[in-house]
């Protein structure tokens, strides 16, 4: 018998998170809208940072940003990346304005340049959680 | 008066005290933390039932902590475990004693980190990127210096003089965990942690404690050493993106840049005045974002000021002259307060600046602050 793969760290998903990852895994990327000042913010927020209105709601966006910065793990924190070293993490800033972290995949290090075009792309982990993650615009 | 530059000068460090620093396996935080208290006590030769505030930081509880040390204070605050307490910690006792919630004020700090086997990533610290494997404030450094090293052209040699300097003071403190010389070589040759970190980038990890006594200037004159003065603070946080911990993505300039307008208009000071800086080094990029933010060079030149040696004992800016996070012990600013008492009190030895009269701490993180130090 095999042993079993280590699991890599599942997402923490509550009232406010839960919006995200049901759109995510219908393969749209969505950010947390004010449904009162239009405010855009991610990660969700039981509040508009802005205006403190308790209505908010996940609206999709166009998944296409910028990568804003990228490192490359060479250590593993979680027996379930340690297959995976070195790999690499991104930073996109979103057309529509947040920030979100996420990993970047078809390309390798010598392809990346800060200020690039990326888009997202979605990766199931399994039939509950699929990680939205970017590519290199085409 | 209400203005907080009505602070200048009116509180003072009297007492400091530090563990060895290492691997303590057989000692607690409370062990550490007591000896430390000891020291400290020791020090500023006070009594220590006289010590009525108590501010605990990685202890694990301030009434055991109260118990042990045999103090029912009537001013007790305990701060969460991270870096960035030390120096808001100084500022809220230097504001308890100027108000008269308490005489004399002891300040705890305890780690146990290294012998513990804490990783300051992973499971220790959930947070939202966890499915995609971005944890550890040593990630969100490598994040931040590969955006500085493409906007402006920083390379990692010029990264390595920050871990050069810094061992090379660790090597003249009897008390450092890391001695052995280094070079920028050996800093480029060291394995990769988070790309474009490496190894050398990192701070130690290491069992310790630092107790900190601060009271008011007109108390302080009766104890056993010449009083260092709080001349200067800054301070201001960067919560609009702390989802993304420990990281800024324009390198805390602003609010450092806010710090340093605060800390050198109330302390009447300069960067030009200030003779050894004491700089919150987790990561060796930070040294080059407080520099910037404080004003020590423009943005993005960093790198080409601390060519060199500039940080080095006998170079433009000595900093981080006990060795720092890097180097001496990763105290979490706390010794590096230490070292700027000490340093203004001409007791460093071997490594002391010649006639250090501004000594000035600062931290570059979320939560950032400085503090200027002087002879009283």
């Amino acid at each position: 018998m095999q042993p079993a793969t280590p699991a890599k760290p599942r997402p923490r998903i509550d009232t406010v998170s839960r919006g995200f990852w049901d759109n995510a895994r219908a393969q749209r990327l969505s950010v947390q809208r004010c449904d009162d000042c239009g405010h855009l913010h991610f990660p969700g927020s039981p509040v508009c940072p802005k205006c403190l209105s308790e209505s908010q709601s996940w609206v999709p966006v166009s998944g296409r940003g910028t990568l804003l910065s990228w490192v490359r793990f060479h250590r593993a924190y979680w027996d379930g990346f340690r297959a995976d070293l070195p790999y690499l993490v991104c930073l996109v800033g979103l057309e529509e304005g947040p920030m979100l972290v996420s990993n970047i995949v078809d390309a390798a290090p010598e392809d990346l340049r800060i200020g690039m075009g990326v888009e997202v792309v979605f990766e199931a982990m399994d039939d509950e959680v699929t990680l939205p993650k970017f590519r290199p615009s085409s | 008066m209400t203005d907080y530059r009505h602070l200048k000068d009116r509180i003072a460090i009297v007492g400091v005290g530090n563990t060895a620093y290492g691997n303590f396996p057989d000692i607690d935080d409370f062990g550490l933390g007591a000896r430390a208290f000891r020291y400290a006590v020791e020090d500023c030769g006070l009594d220590k039932n006289r010590i009525d505030g108590l501010l605990t930081c990685r202890v694990p509880h301030y009434a055991r902590m109260g118990e042990i040390l045999g103090l029912n204070p009537r001013w007790t605050i305990q701060l969460p475990p991270h870096g960035r307490m030390s120096g808001m910690a100084i500022v809220e006792a230097a504001a308890a004693l100027e108000a008269g919630l308490c005489d004399y004020a002891a300040l705890i700090y305890a780690n146990i980190g290294r012998s513990r086997r804490v990783n300051y990533g992973g499971d220790e610290s959930p947070g939202v990127w966890d499915p995609w494997g971005f944890t550890s404030p040593g990630a969100a450094h490598a994040m931040m210096f590969q955006r500085h090293r493409t906007l402006y052209g920083t390379t990692t040699r010029q990264l390595a003089e920050v871990s050069v300097a810094f061992r090379y003071h660790a090597g003249l403190n009897p008390n450092a965990v890391m001695k052995q010389p280094i070079t920028i070589d050996d800093h480029e040759s060291a394995r990769f942690i988070t790309e474009p970190l490496r190894l050398l980038d990192y701070c130690l990890i290491n069992d310790g404690a630092v107790c900190i006594i601060m009271t008011t200037t007109e108390r302080a004159r009766d104890l056993r050493k010449q009083p260092v003065l709080i001349s200067g603070i800054g301070a201001r946080e960067a919560f609009t993106t702390a989802s993304i911990s420990n990281f800024d993505i324009n390198f805390w300039y602003d609010e450092m840049q806010d710090v340093a307008a605060q800390a050198y208009g109330m302390a009447g000071v300069g960067t030009a005045d200030v003779d050894a800086l004491m700089c919150y080094d987790n990561f060796s990029p930070t040294v080059l974002f407080s520099l910037e933010g404080l004003g020590f060079c423009k943005q993005g030149e960093a790198g080409s000021f601390v060519e060199g040696g500039t940080l080095k004992l006998g170079g433009k800016l000595p900093t981080n002259t006990d060795g720092g996070h890097l180097s001496n012990s990763y105290m979490q600013g706390w010794a590096l307060n230490v070292e700027a008492v000490r340093q203004v009190r001409g007791e460093c030895g071997e490594r002391q600046v010649k006639d250090a009269e501004v000594v000035q701490y600062c931290g570059a993180t979320p939560c950032s602050r400085s503090i200027i130090y002087t002879p009283g």
